[in-house]
């Protein structure tokens, strides 16, 4: 290969590592820490990263539920005026599916995250994380995932599997529409 | 009316059945009818006008300048719709854009959608970070201040609620206006920060495949975006035509994807994290994921399906008699550019080809005009459009057909409206 091919073939190597935009940056993002960020850093993934410390159960979760959530999901879950947590399993290929928490939601992580981003309504953000956990459980062993002496903590609930998990077809990237 | 229209002298050529006619008689903004007595066709002339006086209006010093105009107080029912959520829970519903009511193809900031999930926050500016962490060499925190300092780029492209239209779902048309079924539809020009050159700033490490877009709001909102479409052509959107995004539509911050569903487009953008895989957030599995016949259900249907509807006339319309009309509506496509939209006026048996309004941007609304003569007999209008990746709008039937009646989210079918010889336009499934 001759001096001026090598070049271009650097050069154009250099092209392909840009990204799509190559625009001029002026470069004023601060360094954060993982400490300093810790406060907004709520999200969970799947398999269980990003679970805190702390620990929950059903029994626990009982009592909180009456108290903070019964009055906008009904009794045990059953929903009204908001959604109905518990139930409805078995139902999704029929005429009047109900989609719960037990029937639909294929992740138990996605149960705490959004439990402790959302809820309750009135008050965002409020709850510790051992009530989370304690919701959480309460809401699995309702729809019967678990047992209602089972802990969650960050181990466990990475290892609850819900029933409907295998029913979801990923649309993305898009298949021939 | 019982005065039939006159017959031009020179009839436009017909195009499809039930007094479709060509779209050069828009294309050409009519000049070329004016020597052909085209003109006449534009509708049964009334029998004659008034004597003009003089109006107040004329003859006395008008209204001085303001800080920031507002609409002309006789049009003041150009309203968004409203629908609230339950009780005690008022930010967690929607309101529609009045489609029937505005032109156009630009929904004016006040008017465009929204859809909260608890409500819209009352955000300082000056104490407001965006943050991207996660899979990245160098986590950064981000002011409101330093983002207005990078160079910005400006799109005018739709954002559609991926619940839009589900009252197409329904066994029984429901005999709403076009904004009140299908109103979650709006169209601004964004301008704000590529996502990929602040993702770039931090340094993407090698197995991100996924973002994490998150908002400040009391639902702190969350969805994962696909590390493709951030270094395509997401965007950072800090200004909507022309001022800086409203309250309710993210200030002083929002994430834009264009042509992808509404909710991933996070309004009050706080937090990104770059991340292996996708989050799978409420928002992303428990909503917003579609239920098939069979019970499994569609994960990720981002891409907002190629869509069309006849604005005008519509549900609630009442024809003033035979003669011309200009049938006018919207047609859009998460997938790129609207190549054509053809309109029928017969059911579906037959159809032409509309006009389309220049200019005809990829991932926007495309607003199309046809001329029809209608003969003061029952009209079914429907439009259908084509996107530049081929792809056509499916009738409901066909829709139904693929996904079953549960689905909720991303209803895209035709929508026919029904033309009785007494003028009134209704809903129908046809």
């Amino acid at each position: 290969m001759s001096t001026p091919d090598r070049a271009l073939v650097v050069g154009a190597l250099l092209l392909a590592a840009l990204p799509v935009f190559a625009a001029e940056s002026p470069q004023l993002g601060t360094p954060i820490t993982p400490a300093e960020l810790a406060a907004w850093d709520l999200s969970i993934q799947p398999d269980g990263r990003g679970l805190p410390a702390g620990s929950g159960n059903a029994v626990a979760g009982k009592t909180i539920f009456a108290e903070k959530c019964v009055v906008c999901h009904g009794e045990e879950g059953k929903g009204q005026p908001f959604d109905r947590l518990v139930g409805g399993q078995g139902t999704l290929a029929s005429a009047t599916p109900v989609k719960t928490v037990g029937s639909y939601w294929p992740y138990a992580s996605t149960v705490f995250d959004y439990i402790r981003r959302a809820m309750p309504l009135v008050a965002p953000q409020s709850l510790t994380n051992d009530e989370v956990y304690s919701l959480t459980a309460y809401l699995l062993s309702l729809n019967g995932v678990i047992k209602e002496r089972d802990v969650m903590n960050a181990k466990t609930l990475a290892k609850v599997k819900m029933p409907n998990q295998g029913n979801f077809i990923v649309r993305y990237p898009e298949a021939a529409r | 009316m019982s005065d039939k229209p006159a017959e031009p002298a020179t009839s436009p050529e017909i195009v499809a059945g039930n007094g479709l006619l060509h779209r050069r008689l828009f294309l050409t903004q009519g000049a070329a009818l004016v020597g052909t007595g085209g003109l006449a066709l534009l509708a049964a002339r009334p029998a004659g006008a008034e004597t003009l006086t003089v109006p107040t209006w004329t003859k006395t010093i008008g209204a001085p300048m303001s800080g920031y105009g507002v609409p002309s107080k006789h049009e003041g029912k150009v309203q968004r719709i409203v629908r609230p959520g339950a009780p005690g829970a008022p930010g967690t519903g929607g309101s529609r854009t009045p489609l029937e009511l505005v032109n156009g193809t630009i929904t004016p900031a006040g008017l465009h959608f929204e859809r909260h999930h608890n409500g819209i926050p009352d955000i300082d500016p000056a104490q407001h970070r965006l943050v991207i962490h996660g899979k990245v060499k160098r986590p950064l925190s981000f002011t409101v201040e330093s983002l207005l300092r990078y160079p910005t780029v400006s799109r005018i492209q739709f954002l559609e609620c991926s619940g839009n239209s589900a009252l197409g779902w329904a066994r029984e048309a429901p005999q709403q206006s076009v904004g009140s079924i299908h109103g979650l539809l709006s169209c601004s020009e964004w301008t704000g920060v590529p996502l990929s050159v602040l993702l770039d700033e931090a340094g993407v490490e090698p197995g991100a495949a996924w973002v994490l877009a998150e908002g400040a709001d009391s639902a702190a909102m969350s969805r994962s975006v696909p590390l493709a479409k951030a270094l395509d052509d997401a965007m950072v959107a800090l200004w909507q035509n022309g001022e800086r995004i409203r309250p309710e539509q993210g200030y002083p911050m929002r994430l834009f994807l264009p042509g992808f569903e509404g909710n991933m487009s996070v309004k009050w953008l706080r937090r990104l994290q770059v991340n292996d895989a996708p989050t799978m957030t409420r928002d992303e599995t428990s909503k917003y994921s579609d239920l098939m016949p069979d019970g499994k259900s569609w994960l990720f249907t981002f891409t907002m399906g190629v869509k069309s509807l006849i604005t005008s006339p519509s549900q609630g319309f009442r024809m003033q008699g035979p003669g011309l009309y200009e049938i006018s509506g919207l047609a859009w496509s998460g997938a790129g550019k609207i190549r054509r939209v053809e309109v029928s006026a017969d059911g579906g048996q037959t159809w032409g080809e509309a006009a389309l309004t220049d200019p005809v941007l990829s991932k926007s609304l495309t607003r199309f005009r046809m001329a029809w003569r209608w003969n003061g007999g029952p009209a079914i209008l429907k439009s259908r459009a084509i996107d530049e990746t081929g792809a056509l709008q499916p009738t409901r039937d066909e829709l139904i057909t693929q996904r079953g009646e549960r689905s909720n989210y991303h209803y895209h079918g035709i929508q026919p409206w029904s033309i009785a010889a007494t003028g009134e336009v209704t809903n129908v499934h046809a």
